[in-house]
């Protein structure tokens, strides 16, 4: 190679060498490695998004490109009851699932993160529901939860709980409460997840001084495990926050917002509004006004990781 | 375990991880009797918790008198195309930022993360314009570039905070012996880099494969619909649902991620604690 190389310079470079000299810095190879990467990504998300929200000032419809009207879409989203209902559920279900989650999860690290009896097998089952097609999985649940053959009120009836079958999707509150059991049982093993790493990143010097100090179990989860996860608290609730309240799948698949409205979300409307009834204004402005809560979630989440 | 603090491990552990067990493995169990009961035990029978009389009927059903191996079919497809396309055009990406620091790589890196934090349910409605425009409207192909929406975000950023943890003295050696910065990147950098390729291989597979929403508006041919979106538009109609089917293909259609899955549960954990980390 060092013999090699004198000759080498000795010679003219070629156009190519010269040109593959050129491109061996990375101030050229850097933009040149991230252009796919980049082109994908300004074509099919930024470009979308940017039109996103100039659609939810039109009035297109499918096959119409419509005209510009506006705010006219958004007053007239806020003066919609069948809206109002999609907020109050879309924060509902978030806020309920996320808390269950939240705790469910930590609870749940907590456990696996001891050493018993098939610890490896537990942790790795664990995580099946975040594995499992979503769609697949609920349309089990929703199958389960059928209002006349469903296993679940054939038990309650067996253990004389109750005397008729429950209607777990077919009223209001049953509907919204059973979806966002579901969203729990898809959701925990990620918080899980997050929470058993955090938990083995606490140096475990500090429980055992702790705990020579005659601090007790709960002590040291309020005054040393607790405040060291609070960051990846914020960003696990932030990142699941911004999955949860743009959730189309698991909604849609079960009751496709209703009964009457009862579970409509700010997606499965959005949807509704410009698929089947062809109003993609209307439905692009539905999906954008999503956006407020994501700027917050994503703000809150770099804090947290910056915090990190 | 010291005596003092495991005087009741099965109070401490094996009772609550019992209840979340049950809790998990219920709507499974429910999806794996439903697919192999008679039709008339799905309604009437002593103890819905059990299978009196196992038939493959759903099964055969599926597979002979629905377009079902077709959805499978393009579900792998498309789940193989866009997982390559996106940890290749991923890699490249995260190698780009992480380890040759280009001028602007901050920004870039700052742009891809906000794109992950966008969406589908916000895109999907845009993003069918520029489908249209380009008419790519129920081409089972199209898919594959829209997948890397959401998968190329999710994958640089992985892979990112993989690469950062190689050392940097790598490079240094590498262009001490002469190597230029693209020999170094595939010779010595990307063979180092094999865990988190795999960990990004099977998660980029795992979303694709259940993908819903994408689908569903963009694909409305039944030889282009993919398992999801197949199983919910076909095999319901209306009010009528054939449940005996849909359990059976929901099962058919959950085994391949889990086969994967319980390959590479090592992968899986590391890739997911990753991706939290950064």
């Amino acid at each position: 190679m060092a013999e090699a190389a004198p000759a080498l310079a000795a010679r003219t470079p070629t156009l190519f060498e010269r040109l593959r000299r050129a491109a061996d810095t990375p101030a050229v190879l850097g933009p040149l490695l991230a252009a796919p990467a980049v082109g994908l990504l300004a074509a099919l998300v930024a470009y979308p998004l940017v039109f996103g929200v100039w659609l939810g000032l039109t009035s297109a419809t499918l096959g119409n490109a419509g005209h510009f009207v506006g705010l006219a879409n958004f007053t007239a989203l806020f003066a919609d009851p069948t809206y109002r209902a999609a907020t109050f559920y879309s924060i509902l279900y978030t806020v309920g699932s996320e808390a269950l989650k939240l705790s469910i999860g930590l609870a749940l690290a907590m456990v696996l993160n001891q050493r018993f009896r098939g610890y490896r097998a537990a942790r790795s089952l664990m995580l099946l529901p975040w594995v499992a097609p979503t769609v697949l999985a609920v349309l089990a649940w929703q199958w389960l939860l059928d209002p006349q053959f469903s296993g679940i009120s054939w038990l309650f009836e067996r253990l004389g709980l109750i005397h008729h079958a429950i209607n777990f999707l077919g009223t209001e509150w049953n509907a919204r409460v059973s979806l966002i059991v579901v969203n729990v049982w898809r959701g925990v093993p990620y918080f899980a997840i997050g929470f058993m790493a955090g938990l083995q990143s606490i140096p475990a010097e500090l429980l055992e001084a702790a705990a020579i100090d005659g601090a007790g179990g709960w002590a040291s989860f309020r005054h040393i495990i607790w405040p060291l996860l609070a960051p990846l608290t914020t960003i696990l609730v932030c990142f699941s926050s911004i999955w949860t309240i743009t959730d189309f799948q698991l909604i849609w698949t079960m009751t496709q917002g209703g009964p009457v409205n009862g579970t409509q979300v700010f997606t499965t409307l959005a949807y509704q509004r410009a698929i089947p009834s062809g109003n993609l204004g209307q439905g692009a402005a539905i999906a954008i006004s999503t956006l407020p809560f994501m700027i917050v979630l994503a703000y809150f989440a770099l804090r947290a990781m910056r915090e990190k | 375990m010291s005596a003092s603090s495991a005087s009741k491990p099965w109070l401490r552990i094996y009772v609550p991880l019992t209840c979340y067990f049950v809790f998990m493995f219920v709507p499974f169990y429910w999806m794996l009797l439903t697919t192999f009961k008679a039709d008339h035990e799905l309604l009437t029978t002593p103890n819905p918790w059990w299978i009196f009389h196992p038939t493959f009927k759903h099964v055969v059903d599926l597979v002979a008198g629905t377009q079902y191996l077709h959805w499978f079919a393009n579900t792998l497809l498309v789940s193989v195309g866009a997982t390559a396309l996106s940890v290749a055009v991923s890699f490249l990406a995260a190698y780009a930022i992480v380890r040759l620091r280009f001028p602007g790589s901050k920004t870039l890196s700052a742009a891809i993360f906000f794109a992950y934090l966008v969406p589908p349910a916000i895109l999907f409605l845009p993003l069918a314009n520029v489908l249209i425009a380009l008419h790519w409207f129920d081409k089972l192909w199209a898919l594959i570039p829209i997948y890397t929406t959401f998968l190329v975000p999710f994958c640089t950023w992985l892979l990112s905070g993989f690469l950062r943890t190689l050392p940097r003295e790598l490079e240094e050696a590498g262009r001490v012996d002469g190597a230029s910065h693209f020999q170094i990147m595939t010779r010595i950098v990307l063979p180092l880099a094999k865990p988190g390729l795999i960990s990004s291989t099977i998660f980029c597979f795992t979303l694709s494969w259940n993908e819903y929403l994408y689908a569903l508006v963009y694909m409305f041919s039944s030889a282009n619909k993919t398992i999801t979106v197949g199983l919910t538009t076909e095999l319901i109609r209306g009010d009528v649902f054939q449940w005996g089917q849909l359990m059976a293909g929901a099962l058919l259609g959950t085994l391949p991620v889990i086969i994967i899955y319980f390959f590479f549960v090592e992968h899986y954990v590391s890739g997911m604690a990753g991706a939290l980390k950064d």
